[in-house]
């Protein structure tokens, strides 16, 4: 038998549920009974409750068994798991999972099937093979790649991303810079962080791309500091890319120079709003700038910058690899090619599920997610973070698309899906929400800093029972002056939760005060 | 064992001798002096002004912006516990109060014997795993007020030896 290979993720979700400790068990139970393992740490495959997942390699393809524990290592050797052979934990070819099978992997393709830290393996799956082509391109050539692949800002707003390229190459400046947004703030969200800990090279060559497209030689990572681990996966990407020239002077060969630096930030929410984070990797403090200018003009030290979310960047390569039809012929209307969808929270399979746009909740939800991890009916779910909408029951059926959203006052945001079942109390929710903006506003503009004080205060006299419908009424026109009056999305999409909790859940803003004043 | 050096003037020269070279190194120099020492000194203030030509009121005004920068020493463990919303759908009020009683402490505080600082956070992108914490640095899913227990009891060990 030739040595076996095994991989078991070194994904954090998968680390936070005791990988490390299946991984040690494995070497240890493979050393006593005699057998050479290789032992791949890969990223996740986004199948999150099956994590620890472990894979086994064999003719047929890949075996999967999960979740395992260290406790099920050595009963996992006595069934012959190393020949792929049958186990209660076992799920049988990876790649034939319901869940992964239905998927449309692009930008994910091979986040969990390689080894994260190897160049020979990124390039084996295709990987660099997008940025080989746009070096034998000219600058406006790639703008127009992604412009017409289609592509929007996978971050949250949507905005045509070969557009915003367009815009920085056609700028004139001594320097350019490119930025990825990677302060994955949105609970609910994590595919930033999984793809940057799985497939660390597809954002560096996302990245380097980009600035072959605009012509800038210098880019950095704005990582939030709630992951160390993959800091430590991106710095050392970040150091093999330069030791095989695919970053520094001269990528490889040609006259074309790209230096990458990876700044962590510092818990502020804010700096996911890309002027905050501009003035954040400048050394100051977070406070959102007015536009115009607009970053693409005067963005990072008065200069053009591109500022991308991960995702976005992420989807580069493949576009460029593929050709822009490839990628375009994914998707509805005009949101175009695939988005990394997230089912989070109250969830029976939580994970990645990898889309095209036009997917509609209700199938995300059930087919993929089935159902909430409590077993009870589920009420709400929060779609786009924390500045996103709740949504009831009957508007599942709404297709996942960037328009069809927009026209239901919700947002698709950055994919990211919170499931909450039916002992939620959306009153507190909606003062979550307030809360929230009032302890992460960068206090520059006066609805935000003193609008969500205010919308705490209101929202607890609504929920104490004191005079509720004035209150009601208050609130409502506080949230219509957040939403006119605010220079970011923070202030002005706080209104977005509260005020779809309070139009698809009226009940909970209208409960005897008694249940809820234990607060 | 101690995770952080006590303060050392010379030390926190040395680091951020080490960062000047960066474009807009404020941030970086914090960090460093932070992993150092565990939270910024006040006699760091008019070191990063005089290095960097800033006035001490724009490092005090950067300093106290962001959440993760510490004006204390922290006890020997952080415990940063995850707040925002995924979390919160599995249960997270409970397991926090299950922590705050355990260790008699409100979030942004250090235990009375030193031993843990708790620390609230929104969201560590484990949100398929809810609830979720960082215990120095490590990520830890699926915490329910047992496996808290389990995951805190070596450390309450350790530190009563």
């Amino acid at each position: 038998m030739s040595r076996p290979v095994v991989y078991i993720p070194r994904d954090a979700a998968a680390l936070s549920v005791g990988a490390d400790e299946v991984a040690a068990a494995l070497s240890l139970e493979a050393e006593r009974r005699g057998i050479d393992l290789h032992l791949v740490r890969n990223g996740s495959r986004g199948m999150l409750w099956l994590e620890p997942l472990v894979e086994v390699s064999t003719p047929a393809g890949r075996v999967a068994y999960g979740p395992v524990s260290a406790a099920d290592v050595a009963e996992l050797f006595d069934a012959g798991f190393l020949t792929g052979e049958p186990h209660p934990l076992g799920h049988g070819l990876t790649e034939e999972i319901w869940y992964l099978k239905h998927q449309e992997r692009l930008t994910f393709a091979r986040c969990g099937v390689i080894d994260p830290l190897s160049v020979e393996d990124y390039r084996a799956h295709g990987g660099f093979a997008g940025l080989e082509r746009a070096l034998t391109m000219s600058g406006a050539e790639i703008c127009a790649e992604v412009t017409d692949s289609g592509l929007r800002g996978r971050g949250g707003a949507g905005f045509p991303t070969g557009i915003k390229w367009k815009t920085v190459h056609d700028a004139h400046a001594d320097e350019k810079f490119i930025c990825c947004n990677a302060d994955e703030g949105d609970s609910g969200t994590f595919a930033d962080r999984m793809i940057i800990e799985g497939d660390p090279f597809t954002l560096i060559e996302g990245m380097t791309i980009a600035a072959l497209a605009v012509g800038a030689r210098q880019g950095y990572v704005y990582l939030r500091s709630e992951y160390p681990h993959a800091a430590d996966t991106l710095r050392a990407a970040i150091r093999l890319a330069y030791q095989q020239e695919w970053l520094g002077d001269g990528i490889h060969g040609t006259a074309h120079s790209f230096h990458l630096e990876v700044r962590i930030g510092a818990g502020a929410y804010i700096c996911g709003e890309e002027t905050s984070m501009l003035e954040s990797l400048e050394g100051k403090r977070g406070l959102v700038r007015a536009k115009p200018p607009l970053p693409a003009l005067e963005g990072l030290f008065g200069k053009p910058t591109v500022v991308n979310n991960v995702l976005s960047l992420c989807s580069v390569p493949v576009i460029m690899a593929n050709g822009a039809s490839a990628y375009r012929d994914f998707g509805v209307g005009r949101s175009r090619g695939t988005q990394p969808f997230q089912l989070a929270g109250n969830i029976k399979h939580g994970g990645i599920v990898e889309k095209a746009f036009g997917i509609t909740l209700h199938d995300l939800i059930y087919r993929f997610g089935g159902g909430s991890a409590s077993g009870r009916p589920i009420r709400a779910v929060q779609v786009g973070g924390p500045l996103g909408a709740y949504l009831p029951e009957d508007k599942f059926h709404l297709p996942k698309d960037y328009e069809a959203f927009a026209a239901q006052e919700a947002m698709v945001g950055h994919g990211g899906i919170v499931v909450f079942d039916d002992r939620v109390d959306m009153a507190r929710m909606a003062r979550f929400a307030m809360e929230f903006c009032a302890a992460e506003s960068c206090g520059k503009c006066t609805p935000c800093r003193i609008g969500s004080t205010r919308g705490v205060e209101v929202l607890d006299r609504i929920i104490a029972g004191h005079n509720r419908e004035a209150n009601l009424a208050l609130l409502d026109d506080l949230c219509q002056v957040m939403t006119d009056g605010s220079l970011c999305a923070m202030g002005g999409m706080t209104p977005m939760p509260v005020r779809s909790a309070i139009k698809h859940f009226p009940e909970d803003f209208h409960r005897p005060a008694h249940t809820q004043a234990a607060e | 064992m101690e995770r952080h050096r006590p303060w050392a003037e010379e030390r926190a020269c040395a680091i951020l001798a080490e960062h000047q070279h960066l474009r807009g190194a404020l941030l970086p120099m914090l960090h460093a002096l932070q992993e150092e020492f565990g939270y910024i000194d006040d006699a760091a203030l008019p070191l990063l002004a005089k290095t960097l030509n800033l006035s001490r009121a724009e490092i005090h005004g950067v300093v106290s912006f962001y959440h993760e920068f510490r004006r204390q020493r922290p006890g020997q463990h952080v415990l940063k516990v995850c707040r925002a919303e995924a979390c919160q759908s599995m249960g997270a009020e409970a397991l926090i109060a299950h922590i705050q009683d355990h260790l008699r402490i409100d979030f942004g505080h250090t235990s009375a014997d030193g031993r843990f600082s708790l620390e609230a956070v929104y969201c560590l992108g484990n949100c398929a795993l809810s609830p979720s914490l960082l215990l120095d640095d490590t990520l830890h899913g699926r915490v329910s007020p047992a496996r808290f227990d389990a995951l805190t009891a070596p450390l309450v060990q350790e530190a009563a030896e």
